[in-house]
């Protein structure tokens, strides 16, 4: 059974990550430990919240070297929602903060300014995702199987570009489009959270583990 | 829209009153809320009907059992009083709190709540009675207390406070199943700028067309006694929701 690390720096639903892992068939091992994560053969890094808050609280337990370390050996990590956003090189939430650079890239704001009504925020919502042409590696393993009818459960304010060279899906919110999925290398990341987007989200975290 | 399978349990059961009187048990928690997630539903609510401090344990168990086999949004309300509650909350699997009285009592804990957890994780939860002016006030305790509270100024409170969503409950028309209030939907809808989820008296189809003939439509709809019944399938629910959204698009 394949062990997944589960890296706990105390934000994000690390029981239902868990939980969609042991679904799908592996064996998730939630810890701060960079020792217990590093023998692992799969990490995720949750979150959910602020950026800086989550960036302080990972940097606080060393827990960032463990992402930069996976990224070094090519060990397969998922970044989910605001562990995506940490793996860019900054964001623009409540100020400017310096993210883990891993992806080149910022994360920014949705415009507000839509036309006849302000938009509603955060982004609470089930949207299709269309991934971009034919993908190879991971990226092309964890989007095998997505369709047009296919959902994902998404709720943030801020978001990566669609035109980042390393986004690989797509969606659309508000007119505005932004990256739903990045990859690069052994890294691929999600805006939206797959372990509480049903069935969709369940097939993707199988691809991640199989 | 979402569509949000809306659960009042009361000690170990799922039940379901008229204007939140007179309940009665319609199922188990948990074995509800996977038939609901397998049927397709986008997010469950676990409201807690008594919200009384002891049996609170009582809830997180439910939640811990239901993430098991739920792989969607679990929000949990109903008596979450502290910073310390939250956290047992989303500790046992919720991904967000629906809060009402504590933030009548102490409006702090929301902000509280937004700068440790993030506001993706707080619903502002308001119980709406209509008044005889003509306009509504937000309730506790089950739509029994008044707060003395208006309820547009409540959510203009609340969002400033840092919630992410509004869950609007209309006491007048919950388990009626006559439709929801709609005068209290666009009012709110009017001025928030989170997303809205709407609950308290879907009945049938019709109850969706009238929502849309406002020329808006909720971010969601917490429903209950239609599911509880069999009255409606998440699906049907969910493809009116997505034909009403299409037609909102083209117009």
């Amino acid at each position: 059974m394949m062990r997944v690390g589960v890296i706990d720096y105390g934000v994000g639903n690390l029981r239902s990550v868990a939980n969609a892992l042991r679904h799908v068939g592996a064996d998730p091992v939630v810890s701060d430990d960079a020792a217990i994560l590093l023998a692992c053969e799969r990490l995720i890094l949750p979150g959910v919240g602020a950026f800086a808050y989550g960036r302080d609280a990972l940097a606080a337990k060393g827990l960032d070297r463990v992402v930069r370390e996976a990224a070094a050996c090519e060990k397969p990590l998922l970044g989910i929602c605001v562990g995506m956003q940490l793996l860019f090189e900054r964001s623009h939430e409540f100020g400017e903060h310096e993210g883990l650079g891993l992806i080149p890239g910022e994360i920014d704001a949705f415009s507000q300014d839509t036309g006849a009504r302000r938009l509603r925020l955060p982004n609470v919502n089930w949207l299709p995702i269309a991934p971009e042409a034919k993908q190879n590696g991971l990226a092309g393993r964890l989007l095998d199987g997505v369709t047009d009818r296919s959902r994902f459960y998404f709720v943030h304010s801020y978001h990566a570009q669609s035109a980042n060279p390393f986004a690989v899906a797509s969606a659309r919110y508000g007119g505005q489009p932004f990256a739903a999925a990045v990859a690069k290398g052994s890294i691929f990341a999600t805006q939206f959270h797959p372990e509480k987007s049903g069935p969709d989200g369940l097939k993707m975290l199988k691809n991640f583990v199989n | 829209m979402r569509v949000i399978a809306r659960l009042d349990v009361k000690n170990e059961w799922v039940i379901k009153g008229i204007q939140m009187e007179g309940l009665r048990k319609v199922g188990e928690p948990v074995e509800l809320a996977r038939a609901y997630y397998e049927a397709g539903v986008h997010e469950i609510i676990f409201m807690d009907a008594v919200a009384s401090l002891y049996d609170r344990n009582t809830l997180f168990h439910i939640i811990e059992a239901a993430c098991e086999s739920v792989f969607i949004p679990i929000v949990i309300g109903g008596g979450l009083r502290s910073l310390e509650d939250v956290s047992s909350a989303l500790m046992a699997g919720a991904d967000k709190v629906a809060i009402n009285t504590a933030a009548v009592h102490n409006l702090s804990l929301i902000s509280q709540v937004a700068g440790r957890f993030g506001s993706q994780c707080i619903v502002g939860s308001i119980e709406a009675k209509r008044q005889n002016d003509g306009s509504w006030q937000a309730y506790v305790d089950n739509g029994r207390e008044p707060t003395g509270l208006d309820v547009l100024e409540w959510v203009r409170e609340l969002e400033a406070a840092g919630v992410g969503e509004i869950l609007l409950t209309s006491v007048d028309q919950d388990g009626t199943k006559r439709g929801f209030d709609v005068d209290l939907f666009a009012a709110v809808n009017e001025i928030t700028s989170r997303p809205l989820i709407l609950s308290g008296g879907y009945g049938d189809p019709d109850h969706l067309q009238a929502l849309s003939s406002t020329g808006q439509l909720p971010n969601a709809i917490a429903v209950g006694s239609v599911l509880h019944y069999n009255k409606a399938t998440p699906s049907d629910l969910i493809s009116l929701a997505d034909g009403l959204e299409r037609m909102a698009i083209a117009a």
